[in-house]
């Protein structure tokens, strides 16, 4: 009832999403979405994630020593909200919007679907699943695993 | 280390709402009425003016109203700009550095949507695209809803808070609407209309939510010395805080916790004052469960606690903590960053004005200002001048 359409064919011939513009600091994310993989850049002097991604560490202010690591791909919701009006086309209402903090110790807000929407809950464990883009980006959202 | 405590004072206050949600005048000439009738109450006029501030720019507003000022602040923070108005305005009398101080807010985004004006999207930003639209907006969240749907169900699964707690809020204040006849919205409500009202965002109900209203407001502010020969009675500026710890609800650290507990702790502590001491509390009210989160952050009572704190009517007339009494965002008027509004009342409160709503003897009142998405809170401590002796 709540999940979006991930039928590709459908992105091309109307605006699914408001798609995300892609920042110097963000680039490297998006370009491993192409592949399915969950990129984060980590400060490897504070050995720490950063997110939402930047140029300098906000822990230490260095910019010298981001570097780009595979993450699990695994989180827990951390507070989830069913929305019930529409706020975009691409996304039929009832839908989840979820923050989730991925294992390695960051919290992205995404969707979670594959699941009717006010079945989510807060402690939920997830996993990502990815939504294409139109210009061959993908989306992260999570399902739960199992 | 100078403390401000008691060193100025608001002297003339203004706003204009309407039942009807919607007003005739718009834009900088709605601000020059707030101007003037705020100077008014002040039994000042513009050639007194020496400070202007503006949540967009004081810049385009002085040259508007044709004053010079050696004192100009623009800091917008949503919601609790006016709050940091208020606290800088303070600091800078106090220095020296002004001796009438006015801020001003209009907005008509109800009569706008009528007129086909276009509405404020997105916000302005420097340097590349905006974090918010790479990695927050595609998801589809509501807005500025979902991040408090959110910080709702965090403190329902952290606390137990029941969406009947939540409702509490709405109904007391309300009640306080009723009191207020230029108040939007005066029919009672109970926690079972809160309920059957559509789920917005879960676990908000369209009931927990603020209003979308035209208003405008504005305050001015000189020192405690020059206050004493004014108009009215000086509501003195006791204390004073700020606090932010993010911009997007995805940095915000706990969801439960607001950086009220900062602004607050801070500003109560200038004031020497206790939350059992205010008489009466403006808090914030863009949803429920905003309010519900100031009144743990501030400490009036314990982390998790809200849901049952504003429980039996606590928050509403006749209850032991007097809380929007204006009617709030709620239910009096909402038109974006209401908290110039929370100013205005307390200041009616303290001069004894408030009529069928008054609070008796009310000697200390906190307004407390939430911006954006529970980002940037500020807190001012007012009082009479008896409250200080």
């Amino acid at each position: 009832m709540s999940e979006t359409k991930t039928d590709a064919g459908a992105a091309a011939t109307e605006p699914k999403r408001l798609e995300p513009p892609v920042s110097d600091e963000g680039r490297p994310f998006w370009d491993a979405t192409r592949e399915g993989r969950l990129a984060l850049p980590w400060c490897t002097v504070c050995e720490q994630p950063i997110w939402y991604p930047r140029a300098i560490c906000p822990a230490c202010l260095g910019s010298e020593a981001i570097e780009w690591r595979d993450a699990s791909g695994r989180a827990t919701v951390y507070a989830v909200t069913v929305e019930h009006s529409p706020q975009t086309r691409a996304l039929e209402p009832p839908y989840a919007v979820a923050l989730v903090d991925l294992d390695e110790g960051v919290r992205l807000l995404t969707n979670v679907v594959g699941v009717p929407a006010d079945r989510v809950a807060v402690g939920d464990r997830v996993q990502v699943t990815w939504e294409p883009l139109s210009d061959g980006r993908q989306l992260p959202l999570f399902t739960p695993i199992e | 280390m100078t403390s401000l405590r008691g060193r100025t004072a608001i002297v003339g206050v203004a706003d204009d709402v309407s039942p009807t949600g919607e007003l005739d005048r718009t834009g900088r000439e709605l601000e020059a009425a707030m101007v003037r009738a705020a100077l008014d109450d002040a039994g000042l006029t513009l050639a007194d003016v020496d400070g202007v501030c503006h949540a967009q720019s004081a810049v385009g507003l002085a040259e508007y109203l044709g004053v010079h000022p050696r004192y100009l602040e623009s800091t917008s923070s949503g919601g609790s700009s006016f709050e940091i108005h208020a606290e800088h305005a303070a600091a800078a009398i106090a220095a020296g550095l002004a001796d009438v101080v006015v801020s001003v807010y209009a907005a008509t985004p109800r009569s706008d949507r009528r007129r086909g004006r276009p509405r404020f999207r997105g916000r302005p930003n420097f340097g590349g695209p905006d974090p918010m639209l790479e990695w927050e907006l595609p998801y589809g969240m509501r807005m500025p809803m979902g991040p408090y749907a959110l910080a709702a169900s965090r403190h329902m699964a952290q606390y137990g808070t029941t969406s009947e707690q939540l409702a509490e809020i709405a109904v007391s204040t309300r009640r306080w609407a009723a009191l207020n006849p230029r108040a939007r919205y005066r029919d009672p409500i109970t926690v079972d209309d809160v309920l059957a009202s559509p789920l917005q965002s879960s676990p908000l109900h369209l009931l927990d939510c603020c209003l979308v209203t035209d208003g405008a407001g504005a305050f001015v502010m000189t020192s405690a010395e020059r206050a004493r020969d004014l108009a009215k009675p000086p509501v003195l500026v006791l204390g004073a805080g700020t606090a932010q710890d993010h911009s997007m609800i995805s940095q915000m650290p706990d969801l439960t916790t607001t950086p009220g507990v900062v602004s607050g702790a801070n500003a109560f502590r200038m004031a020497g004052v206790k939350p059992g001491d205010v008489d009466v509390l403006m808090g914030y009210d863009s949803f429920t469960i905003t309010a519900l989160l100031h009144l743990e952050d501030l400490g009036f009572c314990a982390k998790g606690e809200g849901g049952a704190f504003v429980e039996d009517g606590r928050t509403g007339p006749g209850g032991a903590l007097p809380m929007n009494t204006n009617g709030g965002g709620l239910s009096y008027t909402h038109p974006g960053m209401y908290g110039m509004f929370l100013i205005v009342e307390a200041v009616r409160q303290l001069r004894g004005e408030a009529g069928p709503r008054q609070v008796d003897g009310a000697e200390i009142a906190v307004a407390h200002g939430s911006g954006m998405v529970l980002s940037v809170m500020s807190t001012l401590v007012l009082g009479t001048e008896g409250a200080l002796s």
